[in-house]
């Protein structure tokens, strides 16, 4: 392999891991799959972030 | 809105621009440089001239450079729907989903299958299958775009959807008219040409770089001369489909044609600014006009195909304009809130059990839903709804002046070539090798029209980035933002090394 094919595939592999095992892993988690456990608890979440905080509005 | 952390919106704005502006580097290389090879293989297939496979290995390690270091980086946007548009992402539910599913299974695949034959099959398949290899691996990374950007059309003009107030989600009822959404079909070529536009000023720009270093000036002239043909047609085509965008933002994103022209007062015959500069523009009551060149009635003729049409200003759609039937922001944010009461009235029934007053709200609802985002606003100075003007106006001209010049500089090259002048214009060298920067530039400063021009709006009329935002800390969406930064610089610095020293070696390696 060329010095630049090693090189392309050391980024590849640092880049992914910095992707999926820090920032995923660590700073991005799916809010909606994470803190909620159900469909219901997640359609209430949304009905407060929707409607409940817009009164505060008014 | 006294309950809105502008500070978060603002930072999670930020993050999203910032990662999508660093994306679109990479992307816009990947997209044109994979038909550009393919050409040329098509070329060597045809002609058995061992000179093309020598130009077309040249520009796929380039484009190997450029797409082993991009290659992923989007994933990151939708890692950031998750966690920052956590709302705005069960909001647009399936919507959102199907695209980016589809993008997954046949696209990604299908590229990142033949890109392997691409890279490593020579001699190992026969040139027939390495051709269709080469086809393949243009049209698949094609397709991925297609679906991202049927995607971001949607959001720009909400079809084929139902929101369902039982799941809280926008739902699919067909998907036909979110594929052919019309801001989909322009959005789509008008990106994808202007994509091609960018890899064909990137070719230019390196051949022309070895032509003034006297170096593999042969195959630096065959690359150009392939390159300008499709610099050429594919600047026409982003003109042509940039006026049918043109059209629908009249039809669809009134605000956003107003802001990219800078035009406060509507009027009928309205002249489209070929160069100027906005009037104070810190005004917060709006009362602007524009120094420059104008051409009269040029705006009416591109956004209606009517040179006497009138065009709203941005206090028409304000304040609302009774002769031409444009309704006041007042009036929608007040419909806006009857759909956000209403919803609220039929969540409570349903949960009590009153199926009547239920329908009966819902009924409200639906009537007033196409209004729903402005019920956000209610209370409010409806100038808020107004996007940066200044941003969207400078961007969209920097955008089309560019582009301009981008078709000239194809023609200019292309006959220089043709007079075997090319080698003596060092001029036009230099300008070409500088057109690649500008090229970049031209690329973001559109979606910044796209994008910005098109604010408050995540989802148009339906959903603001204030309520589309997850309430997150802050301080961790500033963390993240300059990881960000410091990771994509990282990549960009390591892909303009890694690609300079390509280069440097030319065509003989």
């Amino acid at each position: 392999m060329s010095q630049h094919g090693r090189r392309l595939w050391l980024i590849i592999m640092i880049k992914l891991f910095i992707m999926f095992a820090i920032l995923k892993l660590f700073f991005f988690p799916d809010i909606m799959k994470t803190n909620f456990k159900s469909d219901k608890e997640r359609v209430e979440h949304i009905e407060k972030q929707l409607i409940i905080n817009t009164d505060k509005q008014k | 809105m006294d309950n809105i952390n502008w500070e978060l919106v603002d930072w999670s704005r930020a993050q999203f621009a910032l990662t999508a502006l660093y994306h679109w580097i990479f992307v816009p290389l990947t997209l044109g440089l994979s038909f550009i090879i393919a050409i040329m293989e098509t070329i060597y297939y045809k002609t058995g001239d061992e000179k093309w496979l020598k130009i077309e290995k040249f520009w796929l390690k380039l484009f190997g450079i450029n797409f082993a270091i991009g290659v992923a980086t989007g994933i990151i946007l939708e890692f950031e729907f998750g966690t920052n548009w956590s709302n705005y992402s069960w909001f647009v539910g399936d919507l959102f989903g199907a695209p980016l599913a589809i993008e997954g299974i046949m696209a990604f695949f299908l590229e990142s299958t033949f890109m392997a034959v691409l890279f490593f099959g020579w001699n190992k398949v026969s040139k027939r299958a390495h051709l269709i290899a080469a086809w393949l691996v243009a049209i698949g990374s094609n397709l991925s775009a297609l679906w991202i950007l049927v995607a971001n059309a949607w959001m720009q003009n909400p079809v084929g959807m139902e929101f369902n107030p039982d799941t809280m989600r926008n739902e699919m009822t067909d998907f036909f008219a979110v594929l052919f959404n019309p801001v989909a079909v322009n959005k789509f070529i008008h990106t994808i040409t202007s994509a091609y536009t960018f890899s064909a000023l990137f070719v230019i720009a390196v051949s022309s770089w070895l032509l003034l270093r006297n170096k593999n000036k042969l195959y630096a002239k065959y690359s150009m001369l392939v390159a300008s043909i499709f610099g050429f047609l594919s600047i026409l085509a982003t003109i042509i489909t940039g006026d049918g965008s043109a059209k629908q933002v009249a039809k669809y994103q009134p605000m956003k044609l107003a802001a990219m022209e800078g035009l406060y007062q509507g009027q009928k015959g309205a002249p489209l600014v070929a160069i100027g500069v906005l009037k104070d523009d810190n005004d917060p009551q709006p009362d602007k006009d524009i120094v420059g060149l104008e051409i009269p009635s040029m705006l009416s003729i591109l956004a209606f195909n009517d040179p006497n049409v009138f065009v709203p200003g941005i206090k028409d759609l304000v304040h609302g304009n009774e002769e031409q039937g444009i309704r006041s922001y007042a009036e929608r944010i007040e419909s806006g809130k009857i759909a956000i009461d209403a919803l609220a009235a039929y969540k409570k029934a349903k949960k009590e059990g009153n199926t009547e007053e239920a329908e009966k709200q819902l009924e409200i609802f639906k009537d007033h839903f196409k209004d729903f985002g402005y019920g956000y606003y209610y209370g409010k100075d409806p100038h808020t709804l107004i996007p940066p003007v200044a941003l969207t106006f400078y961007s969209f001209h920097t955008m089309v002046i560019l582009g301009t010049w981008f078709l000239i500089l194809f023609v200019l090259v292309y006959f220089s070539l043709m007079n075997n002048t090319i080698e003596r214009k060092k001029w036009l060298l230099r300008l070409a090798i500088i057109s690649f920067p500008l090229g970049f530039i031209a690329q973001e400063t559109g979606w910044i029209t796209a994008e910005v021009g098109r604010q408050p709006w995540v989802i148009q009329d339906l959903m603001p980035a204030m309520v589309a935002v997850t309430k997150i800390e802050t301080s961790g969406v500033m963390i993240t933002f300059f990881l960000f930064f410091v990771t994509f610089t990282a990549l960009l610095i390591a892909e303009i090394k890694i690609m300079t020293s390509a280069i440097k070696k030319g065509f003989n390696q």
